[in-house]
């Protein structure tokens, strides 16, 4: 290994496979951007400058050679797309990562968020200049309310985390505003991982209750951890094993009248969606992920964005800023009191209004398929993952007795005793031309498998995916089966990838060979 | 005597100080051990609550204190080197020493054998 942390002999030519260049065909070997440098290329002319050299970037001195290449656009458009080219992704293969809702990002949404009225606006703008996008934020904001039967919701949170600890913060206001004192928050083990994290990141201690046999929230156990401390549960309905929490209901209602709220994690709402309203279940607060349940794109496709929907009981302490309309149009809400509004708000948790380009994406996603598309959507994610369940499980080992939501669960028994383990499979799959599903979570079954299709996918590529992983699974008890799988993949720019040395000892900053840039200036 | 938790933590118990660690079987089932966070020493942990996290390739767990125990060494080795608790996760891979608060605290706990049965139990 090099200071780059990459093989140090790719090009060894030998086999008969072996090319000069060390590019296989479409497969090449891409040098770092950096290693690409040619010292006065530039994709665009600049005016020739007088006089010596800037020694200040805007008001900071420079005090070293920046170290950016410098490369013709080409070079840098050619160098990117070969990257891309590299990775497994949405647009090119299928992609069943359970739990991330990998679903088609429609291209009208793209289209729609270009617009240059849109794209081209800038937070600061007066807000007589930006009342259609402030109707947008109004509309996408109706929409939610609607689809979760909720009174309220705060757009601002930038993704699914954020949106957990904005209603938390607000769960934590309402505490704090009846001058009471709750330090727990109980988590069920099949909550999302986030969860526990952000309770415990508020400072709450994370009570955690335990899984029935049917991988659903535990009611008795619940029932005996409340008391006057707890502050909230953390609960994600369709939970991470793709079951509805049957006992929902109950549950809220038992926390109420133990003057608790109730987290639900959105993330999974895309199984629901236009079929069960979260307010009519007794939910205080609930993050919708715009980039999973509305197609915006995430995952290195763009940022996330996960607005909020509130209960009345939550509502007076959602954060600013927020978009209200009155007789002289659309205004925003942007400080404690302003106008007599939000003087309970427990403050500002995003620079500005929120994921702007999400909001259109989201929104054109709503609109183009109606409330009966929505419906449809969710019914063909859950149709989706029950028929994947169907197709392997005689061959795998499912976790729970069917059916499922919009993720089938599988965990390792079905590899019992072949040498073979999830991670192999696996990378076996991405040999196949599949994307893998998620590893080894949920941590409630051994070595899991969560296979979570989405909607996207036609019965043609689930039928090969699932005759696929059914082949897998033979495959793995041939007698040779183990070797085959623990050298896969096979077919990848890159073999299997050494993940404990990257996580024991990451090369996180590339340096340059020599440094001898300061000597030529 | 080594003793266990059905958590999959292990204490041996020397004079009033116990050390504690997570069971082979523990390493087997994380797979390789990337990280390691230690207590503070002079803690105090009451049995039960956590005492570290080990963080493997597949999952982050906790590590409970098997018995209640003020927290008077840690295996600082880890830090540098997380693979002992893979390489021997009974032995040099042990994680803090505690003085031992209620020795009564460790009748509660699962000898070798009783573990042993208990992890076959597991399937």
């Amino acid at each position: 290994m090099n200071r780059q942390g990459r093989p140090t002999h790719t090009h060894v030519g030998k086999g008969p496979e072996d090319t000069f260049t060390g590019d296989r065909g479409l497969m090449a070997e891409a040098k770092l951007i950096f290693e690409q440098d040619s010292p006065g290329a530039c994709g665009v002319d600049l005016p020739r400058r007088d006089g010596p050299a800037s020694t200040r970037l805007g008001n900071v001195p420079v005090r070293s050679h920046v170290g950016l290449p410098d490369l013709a656009e080409p070079r840098a458009v050619r160098h990117y797309t070969r990257l891309s080219q590299k990775n497994m992704s949405i647009d090119g293969q299928m992609y069943p990562l359970g739990s991330c809702t990998m679903k088609h990002n429609p291209r009208l949404n793209e289209k729609l968020a270009r617009l240059p009225g849109f794209a081209d606006l800038h937070p600061l703008q007066p807000l007589s200049t930006v009342q259609g996008a402030l109707e947008l934020i109004d509309t996408l904001a109706h929409w939610l309310k609607t689809l979760t039967g909720m009174p309220a919701v705060a757009m601002s949170p930038g993704a699914g985390a954020h949106g957990e600890l904005c209603g938390m913060m607000a769960i934590r206001a309402a505490i704090d505003d009846r001058g009471e004192t709750r330090t727990r928050v109980l988590v069920p083990e099949s909550a999302h991982g986030t969860n526990p994290a952000t309770a415990a990141a508020l400072g709450f201690t994370v009570d955690t209750i335990k899984a029935t046999d049917d991988g659903r929230v535990d009611l008795a156990a619940f029932k005996d951890r409340l008391g006057p401390d707890v502050a909230a549960i953390m609960l994600t309905n369709p939970n991470t094993c793709g079951l509805f929490e049957r006992d929902i209901i109950d549950i809220a209602d038992a926390l109420h009248e133990a003057g608790g709220y109730f987290y639900c994690d959105g993330a999974n709402f895309n199984a629901i969606v236009g079929k069960v309203r979260p307010g009519d279940l007794g939910v205080d607060a609930m993050h919708i992920n715009l980039h999973k349940t509305f197609s915006t794109p995430h995952g290195g496709g763009g940022p996330g964005s996960g607005p909020v929907v509130l209960s009345d009981a939550l509502a007076p302490f959602a954060p600013v800023p927020f978009v209200v309309h009155g007789p002289d149009g659309f205004r925003l809400v942007e400080h404690h009191g302003q106008d007599g509004e939000a003087e309970k708000s427990f403050g500002r948790m995003k620079g500005f209004h929120g994921q702007m380009g999400m909001f259109v994406r989201a929104l054109a996603y709503m609109l183009s398929h109606g409330a009966d598309g929505l419906r449809q959507a969710s019914e063909d994610a859950v149709l989706n993952a029950n028929y994947v369940l169907a197709g392997l499980q005689d061959k795998l080992t499912a976790s729970f007795p069917g059916p499922c939501m919009h993720e089938a669960l599988f965990d390792d028994r079905f590899l019992k005793g072949t040498g073979v383990g999830t991670l192999d499979l696996a990378k076996a799959l991405i040999d196949e031309g599949f994307h893998p599903m998620t590893m080894y979570f949920p941590l409630v079954v051994h070595g899991a498998l969560l296979i979570e299709p989405t909607e996207s996918e036609s019965r043609e590529t689930l039928d090969r995916f699932i005759a696929t992983l059914r082949h897998l699974a033979d495959r793995a008890h041939d007698e040779d089966g183990a070797e085959a799988f623990l050298s896969a993949p096979h077919h990848t720019p890159r073999r299997r990838l050494d993940e404990t040395a990257a996580a024991r000892q990451p090369i996180l900053r590339w340096t340059p060979e020599t440094t001898q840039q300061e000597a030529a200036e | 005597m080594l003793k266990f938790t059905e958590d999959h933590e292990w204490v041996r118990v020397e004079g009033e100080i116990g050390t504690v660690g997570i069971s082979d079987y523990a390493q087997e089932q994380l797979g390789d051990v990337v990280f390691v966070e230690l207590p503070d020493i002079g803690k105090t942990i009451a049995k039960g609550d956590e005492a570290a996290v080990v963080e493997s390739v597949k999952a982050a767990s906790e590590v409970y204190a098997p018995v209640e125990g003020e927290v008077t060494q840690v295996n600082e080795a880890l830090n540098d080197n997380p693979g002992l608790i893979n390489s021997d996760a009974q032995g040099d891979g042990w994680f803090l020493k505690i003085k031992v608060t209620d020795a009564s605290q460790l009748e509660a706990l699962m000898d070798e054998a009783a573990y042993k049965a208990y992890v076959e139990g597991l399937g």
